[in-house]
């Protein structure tokens, strides 16, 4: 893909910053798998004052159910679509949260949302989930086991490709497709 | 007069297209993918991001993955001659067991969950979705369709008057995939059914997928409007991924049957780029 700008996560909020929409990265690094009952279930576990198992503060989340590894470090793995994650994104921002990645658009309060905290939104290849199991390194469940798919995952990834979505600015890719 | 088949025959061939159709890209959408990416401009976001796709094709063939982790809900299309007998199971259980083999013995993600409001995951991928039809001869044709929920969720079905014009049908269809936007994984195929009664032409829109996206409609009515939903949807410059560009639709493929004097269903089923899918006849 010739010269393109290579990030790690977590990020530095210098990093998040730089970033512009529309730019092309690839991104090495810890990112945590997280969607629809995942997130449901964050929001039950804060509801009922208990406490979360695992640490936001600055981390990544990856819109993502992947297939069983079978004899590999994980199996296909592209984004999900990340509107539906919409309604949770603004108070999982504020949990600390700086990055997130999967696919399509996203609701005008996630948009904000991404602006107040300092964010960023990457959309990741939809649909191109075996070619982006190249690039993860190691995978291990770090909390919801039960959820299987939807379980959380610590992924560690090596290039991954994304398209910057919406950067800190509040710019946004998609915003002529609203 | 009538032909024997055994139950397990039917389990065994289930089980080995829901594999083939997981991790081999249909050949015409394989093709189609290849002909966006020689159109979109040299250096484009577009470009490189349809070469990914090509490259995630050929990695799952070769490596026996998952084309897409969301290896989808399973659609079955059984076409039984009314001279077969079953023999040695009954058709429903052995077709879905060759959907839990599969699933399991592949490493596919099991994505159906058994209550759609409480929400269990059945742990197996089944039960699919088994369309039956009885036809003539002695044989048995089985289509496999496995579908992801991030298209399957933007189709849409619209019940319009007869009197409704070509062009509102038109705007109907590319308004579907306006809202689809770059969520679902464009380029999209889309299948469209006109006519019957409202599961009818949902189950026609379904069924018109399992068609190559190279072949035209032999009804011109239907060809001309296939082209001009294709031309119009196309205009939107959604482009895969979203970056814009031409490829939005790979393909529209039509279909139609007879309706009722009061009405006009048009049923949109929206795939993403990776429209999967395998056949055989026993």
């Amino acid at each position: 893909m010739g010269k393109i700008k290579r990030i790690s996560s977590p990020f530095s909020e210098k990093e998040i910053i730089s970033l512009k929409a529309g730019e092309m990265v690839l991104l090495s690094g810890i990112i945590l798998t997280a969607r629809d009952q995942a997130h449901k279930r964050i929001f039950e576990l804060i509801a009922k004052g208990e406490a979360l198992p695992l640490d936001l503060q600055g981390q990544t989340i990856y819109y993502c159910g992947p297939t069983p590894p079978g004899n590999r470090v994980i199996g296909s793995c592209g984004p999900t679509t990340s509107g539906r994650m919409d309604p949770f994104t603004p108070e999982i921002l504020a949990m600390g949260v700086k990055a997130l990645i999967g696919k399509g658009r996203r609701s005008e309060d996630v948009l904000q949302a991404i602006k107040k905290e300092k964010a960023s939104y990457f959309v990741a290849p939809a649909g191109a989930g075996a070619y982006l199991q190249k690039k993860v390194i190691s995978s291990k469940v770090l909390c919801f086991r039960d959820l299987g798919p939807e379980a959380i995952y610590e992924l560690e990834v090596k290039d991954f490709p994304l398209v910057v979505g919406i950067d800190a600015k509040g710019k946004d890719i998609y915003s002529r497709l609203k | 007069m009538t032909r024997k088949i055994q139950g397990t025959k039917i389990k065994e061939t289930v089980k080995r297209l829901c594999v083939v159709s997981g991790t081999v890209l249909r050949d015409d959408i394989y093709r189609a993918l290849k002909a966006s990416y020689s159109a979109e401009k040299s250096g484009s976001r577009a470009k490189e991001m349809l070469k990914v796709l090509l490259d995630n094709a050929d990695i799952a063939k070769k490596d026996g993955l998952p084309i897409c982790q969301d290896t989808g809900m399973v659609a079955v299309f059984v076409d039984i001659g009314q001279d077969v007998v079953v023999e040695g199971g009954y058709i429903k259980e052995m077709i879905n067991e060759g959907v839990k083999d599969a699933y399991r013995e592949a490493d596919f993600r099991k994505s159906v969950v058994k209550d759609p409001i409480l929400r269990k995951n059945t742990g197996t991928n089944a039960p699919s979705v088994i369309h039956f039809d009885i036809v003539k001869g002695d044989k048995i044709s089985i289509s496999i369709m496995p579908k992801g929920f991030g298209a399957e969720n933007k189709s849409k079905i619209k019940m319009f008057n007869p009197t409704v014009s070509p062009l509102e049908i038109v705007e109907f269809c590319v308004d579907v995939v306006k809202d689809a936007g770059p969520d679902a994984c464009p380029p999209y195929i889309l299948g469209i059914g006109f006519g019957g009664t409202m599961e009818d032409a949902a189950l026609m829109a379904k069924k018109a997928l399992l068609q190559p996206v190279d072949i035209k409609s032999k009804h011109k009515h239907l060809a001309e409007l296939a082209e001009a939903i294709k031309g119009k949807a196309n205009d939107l410059e959604i482009g895969v991924m979203g970056l814009g560009g031409g490829s939005t639709v790979l393909g529209v493929n039509v279909a139609a049957g007879p309706t009722h004097i009061a009405g006009l269903p048009v049923a949109v089923n929206v795939s993403c780029h990776a429209l999967r899918g395998a056949s055989a006849i026993i």
